[in-house]
């Protein structure tokens, strides 16, 4: 191999200066940062790179690195960037240093807290790019650690009470998914993703699980849909699906503004990562069998905490179940898009629209609710500590920049055409209303509720008369500005451009949809 | 006639550019400084007035001599985004409908916001204001130059949010911000049924591009597959696609059920509530029936001839007509008035579109667009001129001291009115009534639009009444006084376009029928005189509506600012019932609203007791599985581990070190329970 490492780089250079931080500025919080910054900003470096050497009209894998590990076990270190990965790579970028410069203000924090950080920004790229399922689960649980302690350390009042369910609930879902794996290699006897995906792509590995574990008799369904069910689990707890979401509104909540950003922009894109590139491809047989199951759950998760949102008083807890909410349409659209396809006519481009949309979104979700939490985080830090939705009123008088740049947000995330959340939505609500019409029509009640308790959270936060004491409450400053513009021009530039990441995963997409749409079970 | 459509081809081409315009005014106004008013103001008149030369620009370009060439609508498409080995084009379409509504909302855009300096002058967000109107004007010229579903439903949002924020413009009142989050809740549940009847249209036809070569979904060839069931996979696809789509419309229209927004959205400055809430967005609704109207009326083959889509939008229509006249009858606010009426003109669009009279609806439209301005900143000057007082019990004798508004709000609402000949909504009426009486499925939508016509005169005579005859019964230090000639010349602009825009379409010389429909409409005595009984009917309901008003506000003269209204005192239930809108907005609230947050307190109840119950037992299974491992350590391997793993014991046995969350702890267990269930699974392949 004398190709540069790209992938690896991507990796081990915010592990190597996660190192760094941690020795050399364990207790000068502000020159952690400040270094922090700068570490955090190398990777896009490698991120613009990649962008701009990736080959956007191939399906396949790109950039891939191949090594033996553990010869014996098949366990390969093997990474590759495709049009599902890329977009998640680029949100890790821009998410990381957005997350540092977010809580700039943040006094509590220590060179350690930067070191886990970056040490996260690692294994994010990790799991986005891993190809063999030994490496991705060591990536997987190691982004586990940071996010733990951050929240354990740097969190709220109740951050005890919110980290330890966080931490058992993902690793016990994490269990299962182990399990699952290794009931796979037992029978198959490979860990690579590419290969599990060609296997359940031709229907091999029923027989081959049954074949190796058969413990039970006829009943051959029996292990392939414990084992997915195994798979789902580990997935399922960090996307969350209903009903495995009670951790996130506390976590998100206690954890300290830069860590919930993460939290919700990049980590619950782990899950629906998981969903995308293990589950549907290796198991669309299951998916199918369960699907009114599992689009129930999607449908209900979408519409619970849609309704939880609106009766939550806290404006972190609010954006914690709107963030359910959204990753709840990409995984509607993941379940509608194994859906059986012998009714639908051009059932390809239904799928294909469906994972699309299933990408933007979760770019997009990435994008909008790191912005509302950051400016949340900057509520809290102006109001004292306060972040009720009844603390405030008429702050858009005081601050018509902030209130501006919010509302965008707002909008992005209730889905106004025009912005990035519109795209997304639409592609997924397109595809999944073909091929599964009622799961479609049933989710606009959620568009519905995100609108209401969004505007809700506009008008009891940023309009009316303004109180004496919020008087004097400053509006954003110059860094602050500068800080959201990326975040804010990405939003426009998505809804109105949405080709330029459209581009980037409509090859995968399209391939997946093909076989997806002749696959008969 | 080949440089003719080499120039239309051009014009259509560059059609993008009109709604650009305000939108890049848009853009720029949202990064001005407050301070820069002048800037603002003549930035955003400036775009609006080069937006009105395109416009005519386009316009010229429509007006092709009769018999039509397949010129007549020509389209541009450009490709958006990828699916699959699909791709996403939007587009824009030139035809006489897009021609002609640019024309009107550019020029009566042009005129409102000549107005809104003067009435603005004093607001400290002037600057904003503006940004937000020229936001509004390009959504509005892209929604209607859209080829496609998509590229209209996103521009429709917009409008929407542009609606959202002008109404709550004054956002420290919360009244205003409340109305504000109303109007785009409610109009969103109509989006919601748009939304899907265009994935389901998208679905159906695999195209939303309107008119693309004969591909489009609006022509002939994607129609017949929506109403072949062997295609479609069902008889009652394209009227659900269509009655779906009409959702879009009630709830942007204010057509029953889903009116309640616009009396609300009256909170907004006076100029938002003549361009957005009158003329142009609420409009948007009628305008997109009216374009989607092949497809609103395919099902027809499939009912032998009568189409239930248009029939429900006739219904619809025509009972909101009534409805809203009802309650316009016992208001007293000047702009509720006037926003009821709203309300009702459209339902009478909808039911010319439902009963067949496509043009009559779009004529109605237009005349409407200029007369309803008229009167919305007619009202806004008079509220100007009595020191921001809405209350019409509040007014009245103020024809005197301002003559330019009382003489142009006259010729407003006798073009509201109907009367007949010189003004222009005698002439759109009466085409709408003609159309519905020749209507064969139901004679309802005549009576009632023949009904609304009597009540509509009714109660623009009441609020002239109160207006402008007896006696002042405001705030006697502050006379009222005339307008600024920024705030009159519009109204002596819209005034005459009030008058004259009617005879577009008399039924001697229907030009704007034949230039809609791109088919010679030609005037012949025979129709004329069969349609006359029906002309005199109408025209005795208008006077007779007239008349009763006059009888009941001018010839005697309302009482004090706190005397009972005269209806009041004839029929106290009826007018009470009438003055709290038939209380729709209580029952909304006693049912909606209330089901809408037992709902959330239900889902907050499950959050923390069931599903959050879930996740401690889990958190208990696994505490217990700690604690067997930890005993197990104790009791059977105790001993045999080294000291390292003594550490481990003595910190792994307590529960209570567990909760404290160290990471390793959990690792150590679950890694004991792989080692074990790998082993099972081992010998499960040996077995």
């Amino acid at each position: 191999m004398t190709q540069t490492p790209w992938l690896s780089l991507l990796i081990f250079v915010p592990w190597v200066m996660a190192l760094g931080l941690a020795c050399f500025y364990r207790k000068d919080g502000d020159a952690a940062k400040k270094a922090a910054l700068v570490f955090s900003l190398l990777p896009a470096l490698v991120t613009l790179f990649l962008v701009g050497h990736f080959d956007a009209a191939r399906a396949g894998m790109q950039f891939v690195e191949r090594h033996d590990w553990i010869p014996s076990l098949a366990v390969e270190y093997c990474l590759g960037l495709d049009g599902f990965s890329l977009p998640l790579v680029i949100l890790t970028t821009i998410l990381v240093p957005f997350a540092i410069l977010a809580s700039w203000q943040e006094k509590k924090t220590d060179g350690v807290f930067y070191a886990l950080i970056l040490f996260l920004q690692g294994n994010l790229y990790g799991v986005f790019t891993a190809l063999n399922f030994f490496p991705w689960f060591l990536f997987w649980e190691m982004s586990l650690i940071p996010a733990f302690f951050l929240i354990r350390i740097w969190g709220g009042q109740g951050r005890i009470a919110a980290a330890t369910p966080f931490f058992i609930y993902t690793m016990l879902g994490s269990a299962a998914m182990l399990l699952s794996f290794l009931a796979l290699y037992i029978s198959v006897g490979t860990f690579d993703f590419v290969k599990l995906a060609e296997l359940g792509r031709t229907g091999v590995i029923e027989g081959a699980l049954y074949a190796n574990l058969g413990l039970t008799p006829a009943d051959s369904n029996m292990w392939v849909t414990l084992v997915f069910f195994g798979v789902l689990l580990g997935v399922a707890v960090k996307v969350p699906l209903f009903p495995f979401h009670s951790w996130l509104p506390a976590a998100y909540a206690e954890a300290p503004t830069s860590v919930t950003i993460l939290l919700t922009g990049a980590l619950s894109k782990m899950g629906v990562y998981g969903f995308l590139r293990l589950l549907l491809p290796i198991f669309p047989g299951v998916i199918r069998e369960w699907l009114e199951v599992l689009l129930a759950l999607a449908l209900a998760g979408i519409i619970f905490s849609a309704f939880a949102a609106l009766f939550q008083k806290d404006l972190k807890r609010m954006l914690a179940y709107s963030s359910i909410n959204h990753l709840g349409y990409c995984l509607l659209g993941i379940f509608a898009a194994a859906a059986s396809t012998h009714e639908v006519a051009g059932a390809a481009t239904e799928i294909a629209a469906t994972l699309n949309g299933v990408v933007v979104q979760m770019f997009s979700h990435g994008i909008s609710a790191a912005a509302l939490f950051c400016f949340v985080g900057w509520i809290e830090t102006r109001g004292g500590g306060l972040r009720g939705l009844e603390d405030f009123g008429g702050l858009r008088k005081a601050a018509p920049i902030f209130c501006g740049l919010f509302g965008i947000s707002a909008f992005s995330s209730l889905g106004l055409p025009g912005l990035n959340g519109f795209i997304g939505e639409f592609l997924i609500f397109k595809g999944v209303f073909a091929l599964v019409p009622w799961a479609a029509v049933g989710a606009t009640v959620g568009l519905l509720v995100t609108a209401l308790f969004l505007l809700t959270c506009m008008e009891k936060v940023f309009h009316g008369p303004l109180p004496e004491k919020w008087e004097k409450w400053p509006d954003l400053s110059l860094f602050e500005r500068v800080t959201m513009l990326p975040l804010a021009a990405l939003m426009f530039v998505i809804g109105l451009c949405p080709q330029m990441l459209v581009g980037l995963v409509n090859p995968c997409s399209t391939r997946m949809a093909e076989w997806l749409s002749r696959l008969w079970i | 006639m080949i440089s003719k459509t080499w120039e239309t081809l051009l014009v259509v081409k560059l059609l993008w550019i009109i709604p650009a315009i305000p939108m890049l005014a848009a853009g720029v106004l949202a990064l001005t400084p407050r301070g820069y008013r002048r800037m603002a103001a003549s930035l955003a008149i400036g775009s609006m007035v080069l937006a009105f030369l395109f416009s005519c620009l386009a316009f010229y370009a429509t007006m092709i001599p009769l018999p039509y060439s397949e010129a007549w609508r020509q389209s541009y498409n450009v490709p958006w985004f990828d699916i699959g080995h699909e791709t996403v084009r939007v587009g824009w379409v030139l035809d006489p409908l897009s021609a002609l509504m640019l024309a009107m909302v550019t020029f009566v855009g042009t005129c409102i916001f000549v107005f809104s300096t003067g009435y603005m002058a004093e607001d400290e967000n002037f600057t904003r204001f503006f940004g937000f109107l020229t936001l509004f004007a390009g959504a509005m010229l892209g929604l209607i130059i859209s080829n496609s579903l998509l590229l209209l439903f996103i521009c429709w949002e917009l409008v929407g949010l542009a609606s959202y924020l002008l109404i709550g413009f004054w956002f420290h009142k919360p009244s205003a911000a409340a109305a504000a989050k109303k109007a785009f809740m409610t109009t969103r549940i109509g989006d919601l049924g748009l939304l899907i009847g265009m994935v389901w249209l998208y679905s159906e036809t695999g195209t939303l591009l309107f008119y693309d070569g004969g591909f489009g979904c609006l022509e002939t060839k994607a129609l017949i597959g929506l109403v072949t069931p062997a295609i479609s996979g069902g008889t009652l696809a394209v009227t659900g696609i269509a009655l779906l789509i009409f959702c879009g419309a009630i709830g942007k229209s204010g057509q029953f059920p889903l009116h309640v927004w616009l009396p609300d959205a009256m909170e907004g400055p006076t100029p938002v509530s003549a361009l957005i809430h009158a003329a142009t967005m609420v409009a948007a609704g009628v305008f997109l029936v009216g374009r989607m109207l092949p497809l609103m009326g395919a099902d027809m083959i499939l009912f032998s001839g009568s189409s239930p889509t248009l029939y429900i939008v006739a219904m619809v229509g025509s009972f909101t007509a009534l409805f809203a006249a009802l309650i316009a009858v016992a208001q007293t606010d000047i702009k509720r008035i006037l926003a009821y009426s709203t309300v009702s003109q459209l339902g009478y669009m909808m039911m010319a579109i439902g009963v067949g009279g496509y043009p009559a609806a779009i004529f109605h439209l237009l005349t409407h667009a200029f007369f309803k301005a008229l009167l919305f900143l007619g009202s806004g000057s008079v509220i100007h001129g009595c020191h921001h007082e809405q209350d019409i019990r509040r007014m009245g004798g103020i024809a005197g001291s301002m003559k330019i508004t009382f003489a142009t709000y006259a010729v407003g609402m006798m073009a509201l009115s109907g009367v007949p000949f010189f003004f222009s909504g005698f002439w759109s009426k009466e085409a709408i009534l003609h159309a519905a009486l020749t209507w064969t499925p139901s004679m309802l939508p005549f009576i009632f639009g023949l009904c609304g016509a009597f009540l509509t005169a009714f109660y623009m005579t009441r609020m002239m009444g109160y207006v402008f005859f007896g006696n002042y019964r405001g705030d006697s230090c502050h006379a009222p006084h005339e307008s600024p000639a920024t705030m009159t010349v519009p109204l002596v602009i819209l005034a005459v376009f009030a008058v004259l825009l009617g005879f577009a379409g008399t039924s001697f010389w229907p030009w704007c029928q034949s230039y809609l429909t791109a088919q010679r409409v030609r005037f012949g005595w025979e129709e004329f005189l069969h349609a006359w009984p029906l002309t005199g009917g109408s025209i005795a309901m208008v006077a007779a509506g007239i008349g009763l008003g006059w009888k009941l506000y001018i010839s005697r003269p309302v009482g004090g600012a706190d005397a009972p209204d005269i209806l009041e005192t004839m029929h106290p239930k009826i007018y009470n019932c009438l003055k709290n809108k038939f209380f729709v907005d209580e029952f909304y609230a006693a049912t909606w609203v209330r089901w809408c947050g037992a709902f959330a307190s239900v889902s907050d109840w499950m959050e923390r007791f069931v599903w959050g119950g879930m996740m401690r037992g889990a958190a208990f299974f696994t505490a217990c599985l700690a604690l067997l491992n930890s005993e197990t350590d104790e009791r059977v391997v105790n001993g045999s581990f080294d000291g390292g793993c003594k550490v481990l014991k003595a910190s792994s046995g307590k529960l209570s070190l567990f909760q404290n969350g160290k990471a390793q702890r959990y690792l150590c267990v679950i890694g004991a329970a792989f080692a074990l269930l790998l082993l099972a699974l081992e010998m499960g392949v040996k077995l």
